[in-house]
């Protein structure tokens, strides 16, 4: 007798993953190409995630992006081995839809509780270990977020030292580590950090963490995508969902009954939609479990006379990731580093069978080439990934450099720490250090440029 | 008699002519003719050994006065823990069948009934052979229990797997088993102390998650989050673990459909015992919740065929709903009426850990005003008495604590011990948290009355006398303590000879026990067969 597979009603998770993101944060490299479709190690951003819910165990996947990357996605060959359903949503491209105007827009397809995941997120998180949370204590929320990562590598068009510090979250959790009890955006601090009494009263003890990254990874309860649904106010689910969730797990109208008036809310009037849909977020067997947590010999904290989880349904926890890969590809720096890792991430060969490398050609194991490409003689190639159906010819010398697809380089070049992006041309003889050169762009023979973004005029006229 | 004992070497015939010849003493002769054939055969087939004492006994017609001495001799032999009848039971039967009929022929003078007699036998010697030739145990076994007609019904058990874990073959066999149902083996972790080896350690940092996908497809969500609570201790205690268990049970009910061809009463059934041998994965299962399964797994089974899916989903609702609050909640209102009565205005009453029922009758017999004070014992790693003593004392209860190690400190002053129970087995054995078998032994030592409450869903059949056969291991690295930014057992499994030992569960002698509290009343510790006999009859 087979133990079968549970009908649709039963899910338990759907996987969203949102790649309609414009990469507003290195428009060098993206004018042309979309974010979700640059190349880290050979294969476009958007694998990356997709191959972490594939090995998981996921089978289906909602794709939330725009016309343009539906269609490179269709023909692109790395998205093709993927074997998980997609189910491909567009997206107006002019970039109004919040995230969470996304999952307003999706509302129909979602029947049970949600996995929202980047595009642009490079992880070996074991993934079961959010969910965990999520599942074991019926939270509303639990979500990723790792040490912020240093990148080392020189990034090209970057002048003088890195800037200083950017918007710093400051992230609050308990003496466990693991329960969510305050998250803001430094930007949204102005006069200095406030705590409510309320939490300080229930969490006696609470960690301030500065230096991690959110990895854009949620798990939401169905009744969140429900009150997102009423709440068209909301659309960004890192910028205004998060955080009202994390302070809503202290709000006194959760705690009360569900009849109460409140009075004491500040400003939002959604707070009683959120509590009423909140409440509800249980099965109609809501006293049993609430028998088995009070026959239940556990507490979440101890010191005081409240029940486990102070009584509240709310709750918001996170996975803190201290050890493995974790970081987004939003930033040049960030996906110079990404192209870094990667390949390390998976095994699979080097060198794509097809390229045709000439055997008086030096090439570093840590290099990767891509398909059809052709590597002439003398050429000595060092920690660098080179793209499809590119070309390079007598030699040249490339390090430290990332390489797109259609390139052609030209003899005696030398190029080192660059980034080059698809159907360049690099002229006979020129010599490139911490460049980035951009989409189609063509580099004269016997120049040398030093830590300069060569872009094409029209995109110059972009603010 | 010495004559008997020098024909030894000749045989049967002899001794059959001096029968003849010899008519008062026919029977005595007969009976050692048969004596010494029963050696001889047991010499001839040494391997069969045991088995001729058994033989002896299906022989019981034929020679007829000449068995009644040796069936008694035999009887308690046969009663031996031999668990698998072999089939060579009946092969000694055949040839002393086949000695009789030559007996027979040799005695033409013999009576009618005599004859009839070993007719008589040698139908049941082919009846014997036939079964042997099957080579099914299983049917000499009912022969054996019809010649005890004593005892009920002795049923020959299995070992259980969970305790059986140093046997290979038992592992793989679980594996096999585990690989059918689709649900990933949880590997044991640690070193485990050779007392207790035969039991599963496993480690909380391994949760079984870790091996299935996300989002569970073969298991149902409910039934994973249920495991998940259970392996990190959210949902502890008997009586929420069986609640917790029941409600997830209901929502599989709600979420399943008969597939085509196939019976409600039947397939889902079958779709229950992956989700079971789950959750034993993840935490093994306590006597509360095997009951529960059972008596879930009767009402599914009794569902009739005609009945449609929603109607028979509904019935199977109700009746969980039903055995909650009758055995759960009710039998905690019952119990605490009870215990009521016997909580005097003045008293000192001592508890361990935390316990439910206990904590339950506590605070009721404080809304009734009885005057009373608590001291609240409790016990390293779990310290789960801190959670009884904020459940009291937020009740407005006066309570002490202490630790295990000062229980003989403040004995003086106990005048009453309540104790909770996992499980009360079927000898009188009191089953409960590790410690428990140590206040009742002290407590009896100072004269002090320990009364154990136990709801009797929690009856079981089994049989413990001691703490090892049969326990539960906790995560060895709850032992681990971190005092001052020191931690001294981290490395621990460096260690050769170093073992850690966590148990969760110990059994309590009767004899340490005064009173048990049910929701039937109050019995004697030893009526708890009793119980159990009433409630297979209800059943």
């Amino acid at each position: 007798m087979c133990v079968g597979e549970l009908t649709a009603g039963t899910m338990e998770l759907q996987a969203v993953l949102m790649a309609a993101g414009g990469g507003s944060r290195m428009t060098d490299l993206t004018y042309n190409t979309p974010k979700p479709m640059l190349p880290v190690g050979n294969k476009p951003v958007i694998w990356y995630p997709l191959n972490l819910l594939e090995r998981v165990g996921f089978e289906e996947v909602i794709v939330i992006t725009t016309k343009e990357v539906q269609k490179m996605m269709s023909t692109d060959p790395k998205i093709k081995e993927i074997r998980i359903k997609l189910d491909v949503v567009c997206i107006q491209e002019d970039g109004d839809m919040g995230t969470a105007d996304s999952l307003r827009h999706i509302q129909q397809k979602i029947k049970t509780d949600i996995l929202v995941l980047s595009c642009d997120l490079i992880t070996d998180v074991a993934l079961h270990e959010v969910v965990d949370l999520f599942r074991a204590h019926n939270a509303t929320m639990a979500m990723l977020m790792s040490k912020t990562h240093e990148f080392t590598e020189t990034v090209p068009g970057q002048k003088g030292k890195k800037k200083a510090a950017e918007q710093r979250d400051f992230v609050g959790v308990d003496h466990s580590g693991k329960r969510l009890l305050f998250m803001a955006n430094e930007a949204d601090l102005e006069d200095g950090l406030s705590i409510r009494k309320s939490i300080m009263r229930k969490h006696p003890r609470m960690h301030i963490k500065t230096g991690l990254e959110d990895a854009h990874l949620y798990c939401l309860k169905k009744a969140v995508v429900d009150f997102i649904t009423e709440n068209k106010s909301i659309s960004s689910i890192r910028g205004e969902l998060v955080p009202y969730l994390v302070r809503k797990q202290f709000s006194k109208t959760i705690n009360n009954s569900k009849m109460k008036e409140d009075t004491e809310d500040q400003s939002q009037k959604t707070s009683d939609c959120l509590a009423s849909h909140e409440l509800l977020i249980s099965s109609q067997d809501e006293c049993l479990l609430q028998l088995a947590q009070e026959r239940s010999c556990w507490n979440d904290h101890r010191g005081d006379m409240s029940e486990a989880y102070h009584g509240g349904k709310l709750r918001c926890y996170v996975h803190i990731m201290d050890q493995g890969l974790c970081f987004r590809v939003n930033t040049l720096a960030a996906y110079i580093e990404a192209n870094r890792l990667a390949p390390k991430l998976f095994e699979e060969p080097a060198v794509h069978p097809s390229a045709v490398i000439s055997e008086k050609c030096q090439m570093g194991s840590d290099s990767i080439i891509g398909e059809k490409c052709q590597i002439s003689d003398k050429t000595s190639i060092k920690r660098t990934m080179i793209g499809n159906y590119t070309s390079i010819k007598e030699k040249v010398k490339v390090a430290n450099s990332i390489i797109m697809h259609h390139v052609t380089i030209e003899e005696g070049c030398n190029i080192q720490g660059s980034v080059i992006c698809s159907n360049a041309v690099i002229g006979r003889g020129a010599d490139l250090k911490y460049c980035l050169v951009g989409n189609g762009q063509s580099i004269d023979a016997e120049s040398e440029r030093t830590n300069e973004v060569i872009v094409g005029s029209d995109q110059l006229m972009e603010i | 008699m010495a004559d008997s004992e020098v024909t030894d070497q000749s045989g049967p015939k002899d001794g059959i002519e001096r029968a003849k010849n010899e008519g008062k003493e026919l029977t005595k002769e007969e009976k050692q003719r048969l004596r010494k054939e029963k050696k001889q055969q047991k010499k001839g087939k040494e391997k069969k050994d045991d088995k001729a004492p058994k033989e002896s006994q299906k022989e019981k017609p034929p020679a007829a006065a000449a068995q009644p001495s040796t069936q008694p001799s035999t009887q308690p032999s046969t009663q031996a823990p031999s668990q698998k009848v072999c089939s060579a039971v009946p092969a000694p039967a055949v040839a002393a069948a086949a000695a009789e009929t030559t007996a027979a022929k040799e005695k033409p003078t013999k009576s009618k009934a005599e004859l009839k007699a070993e007719r008589r036998a040698r139908q049941e010697a082919d009846r014997a052979s036939k079964q042997g030739k099957k080579g099914d145990g299983a049917q000499a076994a009912p022969a054996k229990s019809k010649a005890a007609p004593s005892e009920l019904q002795p049923v020959v058990k299995r070992l259980p797997e969970h305790i059986q874990v140093d046997n290979p073959d038992v592992l793989k066999k679980l594996a096999k088993k585990l690989e059918r149902q689709q649900i990933p083996l949880r590997s044991d972790y640690g070193y485990k102390v050779s007392l207790f080896s035969h039991l599963h350690q496993y480690s909380r940092k391994a949760p079984l998650t870790q091996q299935l996908s996300i989002p569970s497809s073969v298991i149902h969500p409910a039934i994973v989050r249920l495991g998940l609570q259970y392996s990190q201790g959210i949902v502890a205690g008997s009586n929420a673990r069986s609640v917790a268990l029941l409600h997830a049970f209901k929502q599989v009910i709600r979420d399943y459909t008969t597939p085509p061809n196939e019976e409600l009463s039947r397939d889902l059934v079958n779709k229950l015992k992956p989700y079971i041998s789950f959750l034993n994965q993840c935490r093994p299962l306590s006597a509360s919740m095997g009951n529960a399964i059972k008596y879930i797994k009767k009402e599914i089974s009794n569902i009739p065929n005609q009945c449609k899916d929603k109607e028979a989903k509904n019935k199977l609702l109700n009746c969980i709903d039903c055995y909650i609050n009758e055995k759960i909640v009710l039998a905690a209102k019952a119990i605490a009426k009870y215990a009521i009565e016997k909580i005097s205005d003045g008293d000192v009453i001592l508890v361990y850990g935390c316990s439910s029922l206990v904590n339950n009758i506590l605070c009721e017999a404080f809304e009734k005003n009885r005057k009373f004070r608590v001291i609240v014992v409790d016990s390293r790693p779990r310290l789960e008495g801190r959670e009884a003593l904020r459940r009291l004392v937020q009740r407005g209860i006066r309570c002490t604590y202490v630790l295990i190690s000062a229980v003989s400190y403040i004995l003086p002053e106990v005048s009453k011990v309540f104790l909770g129970a996992h499980a009360l087995l079927a000898n009188g054995y009191v089953m409960s948290r590790v410690g428990t078998s140590q206040i009742a032994l002290v407590a009896k030592a100072f004269n002090v009355p320990v009364l154990v409450c136990c709801e009797t869903y929690k009856f079981c059949e089994r049989v413990q006398t001691d703490s090892f056969v049969s326990n539960e291991l906790d995560d060895p690295d709850d032992l681990i303590v971190t005092r001052k930014g020191k931690t001294q057992l981290e490395n621990w499994q460096d260690v050769e000879l170093l073992g850690l030992l966590n148990l969760v569960y110990d059994v309590t002698p009767p004899d340490f026990v005064d009173l048990v509290i049910t929701d039937l009343g109050m019995i004697p510790c030893t009526s708890v067969p009793v119980v159990l006999r009433v409630k297979n009859v209800d059943m």
